[in-house]
C-alpha cells in the first residue's frame, strides 16, 4: 500500500510495522507528529500500543528500558535538546543493552527553526557507543525502523535514528510493507547484567567496546550506506549524509559523474571512507548540523596525503544553518539558476502570541507592576509563552532551557537580586520545574514563580499536559505556603485583581507562587469545531 | 513533466490545505511528490511556507533552489515577494492583494503592489472582495489555486475538482459544492 506521508509519520508507521508495543515520548519540534501518528493509530484500530505522553524524555527513555526488559520493542522520540534531559538513561542505555529492541528517535533541528541551539545528535550516539542511522528519505526512514529494531535485537543494543526538521516535516509517497507482530512478553532473567554497580558495569563496558568491530562491520555491509566508485582518479568526490544526498542529487539532474558515498548508518565505515578517498583529489563532506563526519574523517585519513577533504569545517560550506540546494551548489562551484534578485519591499514577520491568549494578560500585568520595582528581573522558559520577549512586551530577560526560570531565578536571589521573577508554562513545570521549586521552598527564596497554565502543551499543537488539575496539590506537597499560593484567571477585564496580587507577592521576601489559568484558545476553538 | 510550487502565507491562513488538495490529486495521477511544510513556532502568526514538488521522473531534494518555482500560490502580497528570488524566469505569482498586517513595520501597500507588478506571469486578485461578492469568504485559498490551475500543467482541473470531492466529502456537500465553486471562479479570474 502507497501513501502520502511526512517524515514523522513515515517513522511512525515504521515502528508499527515492526512490532511495536509503546511510544514513550514528550512533544518537541520537529518530533511531535511521530507519536500523534500512533495515537492516531490507536484510536483508529484499538490495538494496545503505549502511547500516552510521558511527563519529560528522560522519563520516556526509561519507561522504554523498562519495556526492553520485559521482552517488547519500545520507540523513545524527542527532539534534540530532549536528549539532554534523557541522557543519563540514554548512556547507560548501552552498558545495561536492551532485550526487547529499542529506537531513541531524535529529531535535530538545524537552523533552529523552533528551537535554542542546533546540536548534532550523531554525537550522542558515538558518546554511547551505539549504531546511529540517518535516514536520506521519507521511505528510507520507514524501511529503517525495521532494520533499526532488527539491529538493536541482534547487537543487544539501543539504536539511536537521527532525523532533521527538513525530512521530519516533509512528505512523500511512502510504500508500506508488512506488518509484524508485536513480541511476547519475556523478561530478562537470571542475569544481573542490568544491576549496574560498578564491578558489573566495568564487564558490561568492556563488552561494549568489544562490540565496535561488529558495529563497524554493519556500517560497512549497511544497505543504506552506498558507496558509487568508479575506475580511475577524479578530481572531485563526496560524502554526503542523510538528507543531504537529495541537496547533491539535485544539482546533478543528468547524474554525478565522480564518486560519492551516502552514508546513513554510523559509526563512519572507515574502509569505504579510505577507498573513495584513494580515488579522489578533493572530498566535499556535506552534512546537516555540525562537522561530525569531516572532523573524523580527518584522522581515518591522516596517513593520506593526496586527499584535500572540505566542508563545514574547511569553510566550503557555512558553519552554522540548515543546508539546501543553493548552498550545496556553490560549494561545488557550480551557478545557481537564473533568478531574480530578493524582494525589496518585505520585512520580517516574526510569530506572535495569539490574539486572545491568556499568556497576553500575564504579560501585560508583569510588565505594569514590573515598571513599579527598579532592578526586578524576569527569567522565562521553553514555550509558546517565550514569545512574551518579543514586542510588544519585551518582557523576558533569559530564557535558556525547560525548567530554568525557577531555578535561575533562585540563584539570581541567592547572589542578592530582587526581586526575581519565573515565569513557565505548565507542561514545562511539570517536565522540569517542579525540583528547581522544591530548592527554593527549601531556602525560602524571596522569588515569585509564575506557572501560566493553559491546561495544555501549546507550542507543539496542543497535546496533554501531564499536570492538568494537579498544580495547586503539587506546589502544596513540594511545601509552597497556601498563603502564598495564588490561582487568577487572566482576562483584560481582571487586570486590576491579577496587578494586587502580583504586586503583593513580589513585594513578599519569600517564595510564591501564583497561577494564571485559562484555556489555550486553539484548544478551545479545536475542541468546539470537533462538537460541531 | 515537474512542476515545482511554492505556497505563502501568514500562520493560521490555510496554505497547507492548497497543499493537500493538490497532493491528493497528484497522488491519484501516480504522481512523484514532495512537500516540505513548517510546523511549530512560526505557525502562531509568522510566515509560513510549504515547498510543494510534483513530477513524473523521482524528485531529489524536499526544497526548491532559487530560481526553480514555476508557481507560488501566497495568500498575502507581501509574502509572494518574500519567495521573488525562488521564482523560475518564466514562473507565475498568484496571489491575493489583501495584506494581512499583524507588524508594526507593515511596508506601504503600494510600495509591495509595485513591486509584484514587475513580475510578468502575476495573476492579483483581491480576494476580500471577491470572497465577499460570490459568499466564498472561507474558501479564499481555493480561489487562489483556481487561479493557479492554468498554470499547474502536470495536474488537469478535474483532477483538483476530484480531490476537493475526496478532501472534504466528509464535511458535507454543501463545503464541497462551496469549493468547487471558488476553483471555478478562481480559474475564470483574469
Amino acid at each position: 500500500m502507497k501513501k502520502l506521508l511526512l517524515g514523522d509519520e513515515a517513522i511512525a508507521q515504521g515502528a508499527l510495522d515492526a512490532g511495536l508495543s509503546g511510544v514513550y515520548a514528550y512533544p518537541g519540534t520537529p518530533s511531535t507528529e511521530i507519536t500523534e501518528y500512533i495515537q492516531n493509530y490507536c484510536k483508529n484500530t484499538g490495538e494496545n500500543i503505549h502511547n500516552r505522553w510521558c511527563t519529560n524524555e528522560k522519563t520516556a527513555m526509561e519507561a522504554a528500558l523498562g519495556m526492553s526488559f520485559a521482552g517488547k520493542r519500545a520507540l523513545v522520540c524527542m527532539k534534540h535538546v530532549g536528549l539532554n534531559v534523557a541522557a543519563d538513561p540514554f548512556i547507560n542505555s548501552s552498558i545495561t543493552g536492551v532485550n526487547g529492541g529499542i529506537v531513541v528517535l531524535v529529531a535535530d533541528d538545524p537552523s533552529m527553526h523552533s528551537s535554542q541551539d542546533e546540536q548534532d545528535s550523531r554525537f550522542y550516539g558515538k558518546f554511547a557507543l551505539i549504531p546511529v542511522l540517518e535516514p536520506s528519505s521519507q521511505q528510507e526512514a520507514y524501511n529503517m525502523m525495521g532494520y533499526a529494531y532488527g539491529l538493536s535485537e541482534e547487537l543487544k543494543l539501543p539504536v539511536l535514528m537521527r532525523t532533521v526538521t527538513r525530512l521530519a516535516h516533509s512528505r512523500a509517497v511512502v510504500e508500506m510493507g508488512e506488518k509484524q507482530a508485536q513480541n511476547a512478553l519475556n523478561p530478562v532473567n537470571g542475569t544481573k547484567d542490568w544491576v549496574l554497580l560498578p564491578a558489573i558495569a566495568r564487564r558490561r563496558y568492556a563488552g561494549l567496546i568489544e562490540k565496535q568491530d561488529i558495529l563497524m562491520s554493519k556500517s560497512t555491509n549497511s544497505p543504506f550506506n552506498r558507496c558509487e566508485l568508479y575506475k580511475g582518479r577524479f578530481q572531485m568526490g563526496a560524502i554526503a549524509c542523510g538528507n543531504t544526498y537529495n541537496y547533491l542529487n539535485e544539482c546533478y539532474p543528468d547524474g554525478i559523474d565522480f564518486p560519492v558515498l551516502k552514508l546513513s548508518q554510523y559509526p563512519i565505515p572507515a574502509e569505504t571512507v579510505e577507498r573513495i578517498a584513494s580515488q579522489c583529489d578533493n572530498l566535499l563532506v556535506i552534512e546537516d548540523g555540525q562537522p561530525f563526519v569531516e572532523e573524523q574523517i580527518k584522522g581515518i585519513l591522516s596517513n593520506n596525503k593526496n586527499c584535500n577533504i572540505t566542508g563545514r569545517l574547511s569553510g566550503a560550506l557555512p558553519r552554522t544553518g540548515e543546508l539546501n540546494p543553493d548552498i550545496v551548489k556553490a560549494a561545488l562551484n557550480m551557478k545557481p539558476l537564473p533568478h531574480l534578485e530578493k524582494a525589496e519591499t518585505v520585512v520580517n514577520r516574526p510569530p506572535a502570541l495569539c490574539q486572545g491568549c491568556g499568556h497576553r494578560s500575564v504579560y501585560e500585568a508583569i510588565n505594569i507592576v514590573v515598571k513599579e520595582f527598579p532592578g526586578a528581573k524576569v527569567f522565562g522558559d521553553i514555550g509558546c509563552y517565550t514569545l512574551g520577549a518579543l514586542p510588544p512586551y519585551q518582557a523576558l530577560d533569559s530564557t535558556v532551557d525547560m525548567g530554568a526560570s525557577i531555578t535561575m531565578a533562585k540563584g539570581a536571589a541567592d547572589a542578592g537580586l530582587f526581586p526575581a521573577i519565573a515565569i513557565i508554562g505548565d507542561s514545562t513545570f511539570t517536565h522540569s520545574g517542579m525540583t528547581g521549586l522544591l530548592d527554593a521552598v527549601n531556602a525560602n527564596s524571596p522569588i515569585t514563580v509564575i506557572i501560566s497554565d493553559n491546561l495544555t502543551t501549546g507550542m507543539t499543537g496542543g497535546q496533554d499536559s501531564q499536570g492538568t488539575g494537579k498544580f495547586e496539590a503539587i506546589c502544596q506537597g513540594i511545601g509552597v505556603d497556601p498563603e502564598h499560593l495564588k490561582v487568577v484567571v487572566p482576562l483584560p477585564q481582571n487586570m486590576e485583581e491579577i496587578t494586587n496580587i502580583l504586586r503583593t507577592e513580589i513585594a513578599y521576601k519569600g517564595l510564591s507562587v501564583i497561577i494564571p489559568r485559562r484555556e489555550c484558545i486553539q484548544t478551545l476553538k479545536r475542541k468546539a469545531k470537533s462538537k460541531k | 513533466m515537474k512542476t515545482d510550487i511554492i505556497l505563502a502565507g501568514v500562520g493560521g491562513q490555510g496554505i497547507l490545505s492548497i497543499a493537500t488538495i493538490i497532493g491528493q490529486a497528484a497522488l491519484e495521477e501516480g504522481l512523484y511528490i514532495k512537500q516540505a511544510e513548517v510546523h511549530g513556532m512560526s505557525q502562531r502568526g509568522g510566515d509560513v511556507q510549504s515547498n510543494l514538488r510534483i513530477s513524473d521522473t523521482e524528485i531529489a531534494s524536499d526544497l526548491i533552489p532559487q530560481g526553480g518555482a514555476d508557481i507560488i500560490i501566497a495568500m498575502e502580497p507581501m509574502e509572494a515577494l518574500r519567495y521573488k528570488e525562488f521564482l523560475a524566469k518564466d514562473g507565475w505569482i498568484i496571489t491575493s492583494s489583501n495584506p494581512f498586517v499583524n507588524i508594526p513595520n507593515y511596508p506601504q501597500e503600494e510600495n509591495i503592489i509595485k513591486e509584484l507588478k514587475q513580475i510578468s506571469n502575476l495573476i492579483l486578485i483581491d480576494t476580500d472582495t471577491v470572497g465577499k461578492e460570490n459568499n466564498l469568504s472561507r474558501s479564499v485559498n481555493m480561489i487562489l489555486l483556481g487561479a493557479a490551475s492554468k498554470a499547474l500543467k502536470s495536474i488537469s482541473f478535474e483532477k483538483l475538482c476530484d480531490s476537493v470531492k475526496t478532501i472534504f466529502g466528509r464535511k458535507g456537500d454543501d463545503i464541497v459544492a462551496m469549493n468547487i465553486k471558488a476553483l471555478e471562479l478562481g480559474r475564470n479570474c483574469k
